[in-house]
């Protein structure tokens, strides 16, 4: 099987802190691959990492075929990086905020593209309105569309669901898979259990460390529990146990 | 490095267009520099009048009778004091109490019957070049009109030959430097343009920080270069935009034209400006918030306006002073600035403050592209 994302040994220190520790990542190319974990167990960290957004104080291996510490201008122009708080233009509208996008990774055809992305993500209306008077759920839409625009082969999303309506979550994961059939390889960060049933493998990342990864299916077998959620639990209390 | 001129394009509209939509900020941009100008522009006094004067007449003839009586109608010269001696007269421009003092010879009369050409000693307190020179003329004027009516009958010769009769002499003191009243607005370009200059590019990088949009430029495929060449070109045009405004007031409101080439002073503005830009990019990637650097550019902004001849002259300070002024762009830039708009200086003339100003601008621009980081970290 070929991966898309192939790392190992990944860590980064803040302040001596150790928030990310020695974790290795494969995501097969054209899956999804759910990353789940408690508030600060270090997913934003490592997809930082994984974009070339952070610098990994120890690890290595490959994005896209090309070396993450040496090639990590040509990882960012193949990515799709969706942050976990929403980072456009709040002073541009939702189409000049797309185009400045396009015109940043060198995209031929800029036109034709805007138009399709808007329909797409049914921002054709909204196209003129500036991006700071979006509603949550709008700005989360601008923002994956802004991230797909031009048209990567890796995609890592951060908590792209957070605070969108259950109906529009739908409409995203449908938009996802899309992207997936399409050959498109997807790394996302989520806090919901039922969007973590629709992906291929699941990580749980704790403190730094992978505790469980492979399927729903495999997790909540080797867990011994009813369900995802209860896996989750069980995984998680199984880390912190130790501690005070 | 790659330098993409398309990408560089991409960050120069979405800058305008943040711009264009920030009207405080684009308000501030003009009227700052006109409402300076105006405070500084109107302590500026255009047109001198009763100027402090003290007179040492050695001569008790008709003539020197005559040049104190002329001197004291006139609106120009106000005679404080008579002194006695060189001595007091020194002391009473030393002490600041006259401005000038003028000094009639032993045998001024005498000399000027006979046709010798006697001369006055003027001397002037020149920390203000400007106001001695309006009052050489009119001292020059007041003398012609008061002595030509004495000069009558037998000596009538005197008041029509085409030499003077009489002449001046003028020693200025204290103003090696030849400081005007007027340096205010190459000074006040300066100001202006340092203090926006580094502190707009400083909060418009800190800004996509603290705002997150920072994260999502750095995960898109675009080099420091580009960056910093997109984030700059905007500052400059405004930075122009500013000294255009300083430059058209000063004209029309104090009648300060620029004596020199405007081509070499918008070549020495850019030169300028580009130190500034890189100054607040650098600070930039130092600060963490946009108090920081609003703080920091405070810091450098301070030794600028102190140390660079600003508001002390140069040569006045002390050695280690100078020192640091010599590392500062200010430095260079009002000198020049002062050379082309006041003196009306040419390249070969500012070459010797041309070329510190092309290094640090050089020196700046370089360091701020090697502090950019690429990174979050
Ligand atoms: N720049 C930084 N400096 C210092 N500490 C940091 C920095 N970035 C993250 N951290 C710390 O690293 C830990 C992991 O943060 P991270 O954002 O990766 O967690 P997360 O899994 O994304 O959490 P969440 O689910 O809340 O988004 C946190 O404890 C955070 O305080
Ligand atoms: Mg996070």
């Amino acid at each position: 099987m070929s991966y898309a994302v192939d790392v190992k040994n990944l860590t980064k220190r803040f302040q001596g802190h150790t928030i990310v520790d020695h974790i290795g990542i494969r995501l097969p190319c054209g899956q999804i691959c759910g990353f789940l974990g408690p508030n600060g167990g270090g997913k934003t960290t490592t997809i930082r990492m994984l974009c070339g957004l952070l610098r990994p104080d120890e690890g290595e291996g490959v994005c896209l075929g090309l070396d993450l510490g040496r090639d990590a201008d040509k990882i960012r122009s193949r990515t799709g990086y969706m942050t976990q708080k929403f980072s456009f233009w709040e002073d541009l509208t939702v189409r000049e905020n797309l185009e400045f996008v396009a015109k940043m990774f060198a995209m031929n055809h800029v036109e034709d593209r805007l138009r399709e992305c808007l329909r797409n993500f049914g921002l054709t209306l909204r196209a003129d309105q500036l991006a700071g008077e979006l509603s949550g759920g709008w700005r989360q839409r601008l923002a994956l569309a802004a991230c797909i625009l031009h048209e990567p082969e890796l995609l890592l999303l951060d908590e792209p669901t957070a605070g969108v309506d259950p109906k529009s979550r739908r409409e995203f994961w449908n938009e996802i898979k899309e992207f997936t059939n399409r050959g498109l390889t997807t790394l996302v960060s989520t806090h919901y259990m039922d969007e973590a049933e629709r992906c291929d493998k699941i990580i749980y990342i704790a403190d730094g460390h992978i505790v469980a990864e492979g399927s729903a299916g495999e997790l909540m077998e080797k867990s011994g529990a009813g369900s995802l959620e209860e896996s989750f639990i069980y995984y998680i209390d199984e880390v912190w146990k130790g501690e005070p | 490095m790659t330098v993409s001129f398309t990408k560089i394009c991409a960050i120069l509209k979405k800058e305008f267009l943040q711009l264009k939509r920030d009207r405080a900020t684009a308000a501030m941009v003009v009227l700052i520099p006109i409402v300076q100008l105006l405070l500084f522009g109107y302590a500026i006094d255009n047109d001198p009048r009763h100027l402090h004067t003290a007179l040492l007449s050695r001569d008790n003839g008709v003539f020197s009778r005559t040049i104190a009586a002329g001197l004291k109608n006139s609106e120009y010269f106000r005679v404080d004091e008579e002194v006695a001696s060189d001595d007091g007269g020194r002391k009473l421009l030393q002490q600041g109490v006259v401005q000038f003092v003028l000094t009639i010879p032993e045998d001024f009369s005498r000399n000027l019957v006979r046709g010798r050409g006697p001369s006055l000693l003027l001397e002037a307190d020149a920390s203000d070049p400007v106001t001695v020179a309006g009052a050489v003329g009119a001292l020059n004027g007041i003398l012609t009109t008061s002595l030509r009516r004495c000069l009558n009958g037998p000596l009538s010769f005197l008041g029509k030959s085409a030499v003077s009769p009489l002449n001046i002499m003028v020693h200025k003191l204290y103003n090696p430097e030849g400081f005007t009243r007027y340096n205010i607005i190459p000074g006040l370009i300066g100001v202006l343009l340092l203090l926006t200059g580094m502190m707009i590019t400083a909060l418009s990088l800190t800004r996509e920080r603290e705002r997150g949009t920072m994260e999502n430029m750095l995960s898109m495929p675009v080099t420091p270069i580009e960056v910093m060449c997109g984030k700059i070109v905007p500052y400059i045009l405004i930075g122009y935009l500013q000294a255009a405004v300083i430059i058209l007031v000063a004209y029309f409101l104090f009648d300060i034209p620029i004596l020199g080439s405007s081509w070499l002073l918008a070549l020495t503005l850019l030169m300028f400006l580009m130190c500034n830009l890189a100054l607040g990019f650098a600070i930039s990637t130092a600060a963490k918030n946009q108090m920081q650097s609003i703080q920091m550019t405070i810091f450098l902004f301070l030794p600028s306006i102190m140390l660079s001849g600003f508001m002390f002259p140069f040569s006045g300070m002390p050695q280690w002073a100078q020192a640091i002024g010599n590392c500062i762009p200010m430095t260079y830039f009002i000198r020049i600035a002062r050379g082309i708009i006041l003196k009306g200086s040419n390249f070969s003339e500012i070459w010797r403050n041309f070329w510190p100003l092309l290094l640090l601008m050089l020196t700046t621009t370089a360091a701020a592209v090697r502090l950019y980081r690429k990174t979050l970290d």
